[in-house]
């Protein structure tokens, strides 16, 4: 590969933006294709279908071998709350390769004595999540357990791209957040896209014992429903609550 | 310390700034039960560093030294290993899969 592509590749990125290398094996020619210009590709049909699957590939056309390999951007998880929960997740997240930012607008929370090395947004949810933004890539978990934190950013997720939406809080507390939030305009369909009680039930008891739940929930929301989506076999792992 | 998948082809790009030969490995196939799916990266200095994996560490050595060759010739080279034999001195791969691991440079 050019130093040029390699460059261009990580700077896509860091952009948010997904691309494809295009490798032909017998020349070991390689080139790079943005996903804005797959569409206008000579291989375009493998190259999209290799972008929405979210799959390297390898292709041969006439006998010739082409590697087609994804690269997207990393998968970010906020964390709205610098709660006891975080202090488990935020660390165990980032060691998965998540890239792990927490907001809460409580000084007192959002500390770096509390939270070493990892990134802190201390404005209000609606502010910081403007900031960050909320895309295809991202996850999104309400954890401060006040509604007036957690249902002004859950708000602002349930209208974005992201690919999973999390609140902390039994199901008779969910129930009532549901109720604020369809009087806020959001309807049935939408408030069931929150997962709540959040986390796969492995019957975690600790605030570490539920990040591990949490993190496993996001890890098969990205792995397997992403997946079952495409038509092939996934089954949801969640099974009851554990609140 | 954390070691991502995601930062070999930064340090890639770092290393090569620096004026060192580098060479990058991919997976580009597997058959049966592969350690890293296909697309895993691994990138290698001209001093042996590395960064990334493309098995569960059973055939990275292998790739290193074949990325040795890569960087001094600029050509690239694709490599094979199969189901690793308990007594063979080649590296192979105990979980029973088979993988191509394309190394190429970065020039």
């Amino acid at each position: 590969m050019k130093l040029d592509d390699l460059e261009k590749l990580n700077e896509q990125r860091v952009r948010r933006l997904a691309c494809v290398t295009v490798t032909e094996l017998s020349t070991g020619y390689t080139r790079l294709v943005l996903e804005k210009d797959a569409a206008k590709d000579g291989l375009a049909g493998s190259i999209l279908h290799a972008l929405a699957a979210n799959k390297s590939t390898m292709i041969e056309i006439e006998g010739a071998k082409f590697f087609l390999c994804v690269h997207m951007p990393s998968v970010c998880i906020l964390i709205l709350g610098a709660v006891h929960i975080s202090q488990a997740l935020a660390p165990m997240a980032h060691l998965a390769d998540f890239d792990v930012t927490i907001i809460d607008p409580r000084t007192a929370f959002a500390t770096s004595e509390r939270f070493p090395d990892i990134k802190l947004v201390t404005d209000w949810p609606d502010e910081a999540l403007l900031k960050l933004g909320l895309d295809r890539y991202t996850a999104f978990v309400a954890l401060t357990h006040d509604p007036k934190i957690d249902d002004m950013g859950l708000a602002i997720a349930l209208k974005s791209e992201c690919f999973y939406i999390g609140a902390l809080g039994s199901r008779k507390s969910h129930a009532k957040r549901q109720e604020r939030l369809h009087d806020l305009g959001f309807s049935g369909a939408e408030t069931d896209l929150i997962r709540a009680p959040v986390g796969l039930n492995i019957g975690a008891i600790s605030p570490a014992e539920i990040a591990v739940s949490i993190l496993s929930e996001i890890i098969a929301a990205l792995r397997v429903e992403r997946v079952a989506l495409k038509g092939r076999e996934g089954q949801s792992l969640r099974v009851a609550d554990h609140a | 310390m954390k070691t991502t998948s995601d930062n070999p082809l930064l340090e890639a790009e770092k290393w090569k700034k620096s004026g060192l030969g580098v060479a990058m490995a991919t997976v580009v196939e597997t058959w049966g039960s592969a350690p890293r799916p296909l697309g895993s990266n691994m990138v290698i200095d001209e001093v042996g560093r590395f960064f990334g994996s493309v098995s569960g560490g059973c055939v990275e050595g292998d790739v290193i030294a074949a990325a040795m060759d890569v960087i001094e010739t600029g050509q690239p080279q694709m490599l094979e290993f199969g189901v690793a034999h308990e007594m063979a001195w080649r590296a192979g791969l105990a979980c029973g899969g088979k993988i191509a691991v394309y190394v190429e440079p970065i020039i």
